[in-house]
């Protein structure tokens, strides 16, 4: 079967959809991506949906589900790219997708993570700084 | 008999053309076809002296009253093109009809001189007049489409002159919205907004309501939806400009703005430049801290 | 009204339902919708078909390019010979579903549409048609 690649890219992974996604399809992804976010403990998912003409309502649960359960794991998920007839169709179906952070490219979805990542090593370097004393 | 009746006023065309021509133009500019100026007499002569020439040609080939056949068909798009320009150039309906109707009484006149028998007289202008009857209206269907085609056009225009999306700063637009939201314009706004969103990469968007007199609670679903739709891409929007009474207004339809809400666009765009880590200073803040560094 | 064309498509598994959004997309093309109201017919179609699936066990749709008063338009008729619709109102409620799903598919396909309707005969099936025009 076939199914949609997922890149490391250092705390991170990167998902670009690029085809018209079947439901089976993104029922797989959402599997394999809580596997590799448990397995390489990211910090941060970015789906990449420059490339989607539609989401429906399957596909926008799809990218809830994925950002609740990278929540419990401690990993952010951003969804970029998203065309403007797509976000408006997105609003009048009624599906907000309020648990999704978003970002208008891969380059601004990057930055957010990484600004999450360091947030996290200064709290650390904090800590750190404190027991050392 | 129609073909007889065709053949009396295709006689009278023919024979009588000259007369009948400066009978109707004498008609017309009595009735005040030049006056407003938006017509030049030798223009409208030049119309006169076509159209009655088509009319002949037209009625030669024609068989009965059917002015939807072939052989009318080169009349109907000239009065077609007089219909539009009529309508271009602001004549009423009733002048625009007129133009054929005053063709009548030339008409009849010249029916009634070309023969001494009562019936074939009647019969004629019985025909001639159900001729134009259907010939002034048809300059009516013509200029009525051409009106709705401006206004349709006008439409269009002042929707799109009326949402222009503005760049203020790297990463910062703004949308000053003027006049009332229907649901249509606000379509055009959402998308226009939205586009130019992903065309500028910009970060936020700042849709300014002052020039809106009034907001109910479709327009404020529809500022909701472009808001949400503008944040499912990766940008925030702010709202300025909200008048006091339609602060109220909102409050008692129970209608809540969730959003980021500033008083005027000058706050808004403060704002917009903090969340893009911009400032504004004076100029002379700016050389003392060149000259003795940053103050500690 | 007038239709100019006209299919019917079958709609059994996964891979039909993204035919039938193609197949939408096609006819809205050709009737010269905007991008944004090509996206929402479609999206309203995959909604459907995905009910005609998941409720009513398969069916099919006519997918039909027709004129309406001088207006191009598209009209799909899904119908399937399912357990049907107890309560349509109900079932056009935001977030009521009884298959697990978000229940945004019958409400959110009628907000995408310009005209909705719905017949549905308990143990007989259910039948949803939605027009969008230019």
């Amino acid at each position: 079967m076939e199914r949609i690649p997922i890149l490391k890219m250092g705390a991170a992974l990167l998902v670009t959809i690029q085809v018209d996604m079947h439901d089976r399809l993104a029922m797989a992804l959402e599997e394999d991506l809580t596997a590799k976010i448990a397995g390489n403990a990211s910090k941060g998912v970015l789906i990449d949906i420059s490339a989607l003409e539609i989401v429906d309502s399957f596909i926008g649960r799809m990218l809830d589900n994925i950002a609740a359960v990278s929540r419990m794991l401690d990993a952010e998920t951003v969804v970029v790219g998203m065309r403007p007839a797509v976000a408006i169709t997105l609003v009048e179906l009624g599906l907000a997708l309020t648990g999704v952070k978003t970002a208008l490219n891969v380059e601004r979805g990057m930055a957010l993570i990484q600004r999450r990542i360091d947030a996290d090593v200064v709290d650390r370097g904090e800590l750190d700084d404190r027991s050392a004393e | 008999m129609a073909n007889q009746t065709d053949v009396t006023l295709f006689k009278v065309l023919g024979g009588q053309e000259h007369a009948i021509l400066t009978d109707w133009q004498n008609l017309l500019k009595a009735g005040g076809a030049l006056q407003t100026g938006r017509i030049k007499e030798a223009e409208l002569d030049t119309q006169c002296k076509t159209f009655l020439s088509q009319l002949r040609a037209s009625v030669g080939t024609d068989g009965g009253v059917d002015k939807s056949g072939n052989s009318y068909s080169s009349l109907r798009s000239m009065l077609g093109d007089i219909s539009r320009s009529r309508a271009v150039q602001g004549f009423s309906p009733t002048e625009t009809a007129g133009f054929v109707f005053s063709l009548k009484q030339p008409l009849f006149n010249a029916i009634n001189k070309s023969s001494d028998d009562a019936a074939t007289k009647a019969a004629s202008i019985w025909y001639t007049s159900l001729l134009l009857d259907e010939l002034g209206l048809y300059t009516i269907d013509v200029f009525a489409k051409t009106r709705e085609e401006i206004i349709a056009r006008q439409t269009r225009e002042i929707s799109e002159l009326s949402t222009p999306v503005v760049k203020l700063w790297d990463g910062i637009l703004a949308l000053p919205v003027i006049g009332t939201l229907d649901s249509e314009r606000t379509q055009t706004i959402m998308e226009n907004l939205l586009q130019a969103i992903v065309d500028q990469g910009a970060e936020i968007a700042i849709i300014d309501i002052t020039g809106v007199p009034t907001v109910d609670t479709l327009t404020a679903q529809h500022l909701l939806k472009t808001i949400a739709a503008a944040r499912l891409m990766g940008a925030d929007c702010v709202i300025s400009g909200i008048r006091p009474q339609i602060a109220q207004t909102m409050v008692h339809l129970g209608v809540e703005l969730n959003v980021v809400s500033k008083a005027n666009l000058a706050d808004a765009f403060a704002l917009a430049l903090a969340r893009v880590n911009k400032t504004v200073v004076s100029v002379k803040a700016l050389s003392r801290v060149q000259k003795n560094g940053p103050a500690e | 009204m007038t239709v100019v064309r006209s299919e019917v498509v079958q709609i059994l598994t996964g891979d039909d339902v993204v035919r039938v959004r193609q197949d939408v997309r096609a006819r809205a093309v050709e009737a010269g919708f905007s991008l944004v109201d090509q996206t929402k017919i479609v999206t309203a179609a995959s909604e459907l078909a995905r009910n005609t699936l998941d409720y009513g066990g398969g069916g099919t749709v006519l997918i039909e390019r027709v004129d309406v008063g001088g207006r191009k338009a598209v009209r799909l008729t899904f119908e399937d010979q399912g357990p049907g619709i107890a309560d349509i109102e109900k079932a056009l409620t935001d977030g009521y579903t009884t298959g697990g799903g978000l229940g945004l598919g019958l409400g959110g396909a009628k907000r995408l549409a310009n005209e909705f309707s719905i017949a549905s005969n308990l143990g007989q099936g259910t039948r949803v048609s939605i027009t969008r025009w230019k």
